[in-house]
């Protein structure tokens, strides 16, 4: 058992990406126990079962709460990759939120209004979502790469853009007057449930699901694999060496960009595309596109690492949906995951104690195995 | 004689290596004392240790008989130790005399006094001949005034221990032996100096001992007058090196870059920072643009590989206009580059070496096929240049570049450029920064290109450099072409005075 765990420790320590691996899962560990803490404070009789029952969530009524993490998952993990993959061109999409706004919109207004589409309407309505992303994701990348206006600020006031356009063209041709709310897309334009709704009965899974997947393997293979990543990460690493070898680092740029924004407007038409979800009409930032941002620093800018991480808030998610059940708010969720958040910001630092922690180890065991050697 | 310092058992340990193993070293009062030894050998790292920006693991050190604990650079400054360091410290929008009295002045009630501070600056500069003007902003004097002013920074904290740190780098032949005058002149006044250098010439004008370093251990100790300039190289680098490039008659074959009118605009202004330039580079020849940093250099080499645009004038290579080609058209015509920055530009740090030596090739097959990286042929090419060029890592085609040691990132740079078959090479301070070994090292590889009938435009500054390498030298001074030399006919103190403005010439 000794063995195993010095063993475990040395083959992390061997490898930089393991390391940041174990700080991650470090940072949600601590998240959780402040959680926990939390949770102690506002009601310690009902704490432990209430905490237990928020780490236990996709599995409290079986195959149906699996199924919502799933559903739950979705958009965090287009977003996340949203940032993750705009993060390894070098860019710091902030305007997640933004471009999945006009993604949403659009996909809600094609799916009002284009019932004549028939079966193809909800791909209609999902390609529509990703070109509005994909234009709205385009207007910071072209000022960065031939303005070199920073993205951060462009993509900021483009979220703010987004959400009072939104807000007017609903009001104007969405809006449900005897609901008083946005109106609701046509049935045809719904994501298909497909078998799905055999496997997870009762839950709220959808096709959505196979689209996030579908989306993490085409960007894992883009930036491993293809020369279009190699000058991607190039860029992001360092512009001037990428433009010294020719590449050009102002396409480069507008296309991470524009991928970016396209992945966020799916997100956008994943999260509303659904019966019984209505896209608010009132002027308030949708936060996805920012927990995006955090899940992207969790699963390390990965792809894969962002699916794992977006799965997690998924689960979290889940859990935190039965937490009235004790009585407590379920936003104590969103305390814990902001928490997570803060650790994972601190990863430099937890990487540090990471790699203190398992040099101590290794070379502790290693001395303490040749003394019992040499007895 | 008296001795100032005596470091005794100096040992400093870095993770992974030992910066200073067991070094001993003693100053003796009033000699120039130079520490000798090359990149990684543990110059710096011992005299940090006396400066007091590192602590030392073991050892002691005495200053005038007293062991002493040395925390920080103000304690050294307490003890009467001063240090040029290689990058100057000044602010340069700040006077002369602003910069001297910095972290050290006069005032009354609150208010700053500088005409007592400017007094003792002119007295100073007067006793050991540092002419320089108390009230000029640093950013309108030369680089050789500016290290008088850092020099008369020292003296003005009444240091009687003096180190400096490459101090003849950044200098025209001429700024150094006004350097080594002044230096001399110190040590008669009974300052005690240290020069930390690689230069073994100037080793043997200026300094009494010499103490050679090599890999963290101390060589020996020396008398300058008795030691030969072989003795000391090999001391230094455990081998014996030759100081001649062997190298055949150049065979210029055909043009292969013609520059003509050659004008570029800086950064900031609209002012031209190259003006008119024009040279031919022929296959199967060295040119050299020799000239002081800052004149212009970058600039030019900027324009020509395309970093910057041209604001007049054409470039030419292989009969092709290329004076509005983009980086990569410029690149796939023939043209190869080693940067003056290799961090900067050469290098995508964070990517393996496997993926840096294909940096230009990426997109062409074998890497490439059908949009996709093509894995077997990259690690079987890293590996093909890595055996061919000696370029040396712990973890071979897949370690970061990043973790790769200067002269092996240097050698990783030249093995990619060298190996693409263009037919003009420009390398930009080649061997900036690399220790002896690895100079000479690539100073044959720029000869074999020149022999298999490339054509080779180096931008140097050291002199040695180009005097060896070349078969024709231009000369830079501000951004104009001031002259042409044959090597063979030029000495280097007439080359400094084209270098450093005083004579020019129209080129031929």
């Amino acid at each position: 058992m000794k063995d195993l765990w010095t063993k475990t420790l040395e083959r992390i320590g061997r490898s930089p990406t393991r390391i940041e691996a174990t700080s991650s899962v470090m940072a949600i560990v601590c998240g959780l126990l402040f959680g926990l803490a939390l949770m102690l404070i506002v009601n310690p009789l009902e704490a432990f079962p209430g905490f237990f029952t928020v780490i236990t969530g996709p599995f409290q009524e079986g195959l149906r709460s699996l199924g919502n993490m799933f559903y739950f998952g979705v958009p965090i993990i287009l977003t996340g990759l949203s940032v993750a993959f705009a993060f390894r061109t070098g860019l710091f999409n902030i305007g997640a939120t933004g471009q999945l706004t006009m993604g949403a919109l659009t996909a809600v207004y094609i799916g009002v209004n284009w019932g004549f589409l028939g079966p193809f309407h909800w791909v209609v309505a999902v390609l529509g979502a990703m070109l509005a992303g994909a234009l709205w994701g385009a207007i910071p990348g072209l000022l960065k790469a031939f303005r070199n206006v920073h993205e951060v600020v462009t993509s900021i006031m483009l979220n703010y853009v987004a959400m009072y356009f939104n807000t007017m063209i609903i009001m104007n041709f969405l809006y449900d007057f005897q609901a008083s709310r946005t109106a609701h897309p046509l049935p045809s334009a719904r994501l298909p449930v497909l078998f799905l709704q055999n496997i997870f009965p009762g839950s709220r899974i959808n096709i959505g699901i196979f689209i996030a997947v579908f989306f993490v393997a085409i960007t894992h293979i883009l930036l491993k694999k293809t020369t279009f990543g190699y000058e991607l990460k190039a860029t992001g690493f360092s512009r001037d060496a990428s433009r010294y070898a020719g590449m050009n680092e102002k396409r480069n740029i507008v296309l991470a960009m524009v991928i970016a924004g396209a992945i966020s407007g799916v997100a956008g038409a994943m999260m509303y595309l659904i019966p019984g979800r209505h896209l608010p009409y009132e002027t308030i930032l949708i936060t996805e596109g920012f927990t995006g941002i955090a899940i992207a620093l969790l699963g390390l800018s990965a792809p894969i690492g962002v699916m794992l991480a977006g799965l997690f808030y998924g689960a979290l998610h889940q859990g935190g949906t039965y937490l009235q059940l004790y009585d407590f708010r379920p936003e104590i969720i969103d305390i814990i995951i902001a928490v997570i958040i803060y650790f994972s910001a601190l990863s430099l630092f937890l990487q540090k104690i990471v790699k203190t922690f398992i040099d101590k180890r290794t070379k502790a065991s290693m001395g303490l195995s040749e003394e019992v050697e040499t007895r | 004689m008296e001795i100032v310092v005596n470091m005794q058992g100096i040992t400093k340990e870095f993770p992974g290596v030992i910066a200073n193993d067991k070094v001993d070293f003693d100053l003796r009062q009033g000699e120039i004392h130079a520490l000798l030894g090359e990149n990684g050998a543990g110059k710096s790292t011992l005299m940090s240790v006396l400066f007091g920006l590192f602590h030392p693991d073991e050892g002691s050190i005495s200053i005038r008989g007293e062991e002493v604990r040395i925390n920080s650079p103000r304690d050294a400054t307490k003890l009467g130790i001063g240090m040029v360091h290689q990058h100057f410290k000044l602010v340069h929008n700040f006077t002369v005399a602003q910069n001297i009295i910095l972290g050290e002045e006069d005032t009354k009630n609150g208010l700053l006094t500088m005409e007592k501070s400017i007094d003792k600056i002119r007295k100073l500069s007067e006793l050991y001949k540092l002419k320089v003007d108390p009230y000029a902003k640093i950013e309108d004097i030369s680089v050789g005034q500016q290290q008088r002013v850092e020099i008369l920074k020292m003296l003005y904290r009444e240091a009687d221990i003096l180190i400096l740190d490459e101090p003849t780098a950044v200098l025209t032949p001429q700024e150094i032996d006004e350097l080594i005058k002044i230096l001399k002149s110190l040590a008669q006044e009974g300052k005690s100096i240290i020069l930390i250098t690689h230069k073994l010439k100037e080793i043997k004008m200026a300094a009494d001992r010499c103490t050679v370093l090599r890999l963290g251990k101390k060589i020996g100790t020396v008398n300058v007058k008795k030691t030969t300039n072989e003795e000391l190289a090999e001391m230094m680098v455990g081998r014996e090196i030759s100081f001649t490039i062997d190298k055949k008659k150049a065979e210029a074959g055909e043009v292969v870059l013609k520059v003509e009118r050659l004008c570029v605009h800086s950064d900031r202004s609209k002012r031209d920072v190259v003006k008119e330039m024009g040279f031919e580079v022929r296959k199967g020849e060295i040119l050299c643009i020799a000239g002081i940093e800052g004149n212009g250099q970058t600039e030019l080499v900027e324009a020509l590989t395309g970093l910057r645009p041209i604001s007049g004038g054409s470039v030419v290579l292989n009969g092709k206009d290329i004076t509005h080609a983009s980086i990569r058209e410029r690149s796939l015509a023939g043209m190869a580059h080693v940067p003056e920055d290799r961090q900067r530009h050469g290098l995508v740090l964070d990517y393996p070496l496997e993926y840096n030596l294909i940096l230009q090739q990426y997109f062409a097959p074998p890497f490439q096929k059908k949009g996709f990286l093509q894995f077997a042929p990259i690690r079987s090419y890293a590996e093909k240049l890595i055996d061919a060029f000696d370029i040396r890592t712990g973890k071979g085609a897949i370690a970061l570049a990043r973790n790769m040691s200067g002269g092996n990132q240097q050698k990783a740079i030249i093995a990619r450029e060298m190996s693409r078959h263009t037919d003009l090479l420009i390398a930009v301070q080649p061997t900036r920064g690399l220790d002896v070994g690895a100079i000479e090292y690539i100073h044959d590889l720029l000869v074999s290109q020149r022999d298999e009938g490339k054509a080779v435009l180096l931008i140097s500054l050291d002199l040695y450099e180009v005097m060896s390498l070349s078969d024709r030298i231009v000369v830079i001074y501000e951004g104009e072409n001031v002259g042409e030399f044959d090597p063979a006919s030029v000495t280097e103190r007439e080359l400094g005075l084209y270098m450093s403005g005083s004579k020019r010439r129209e080129a031929s």
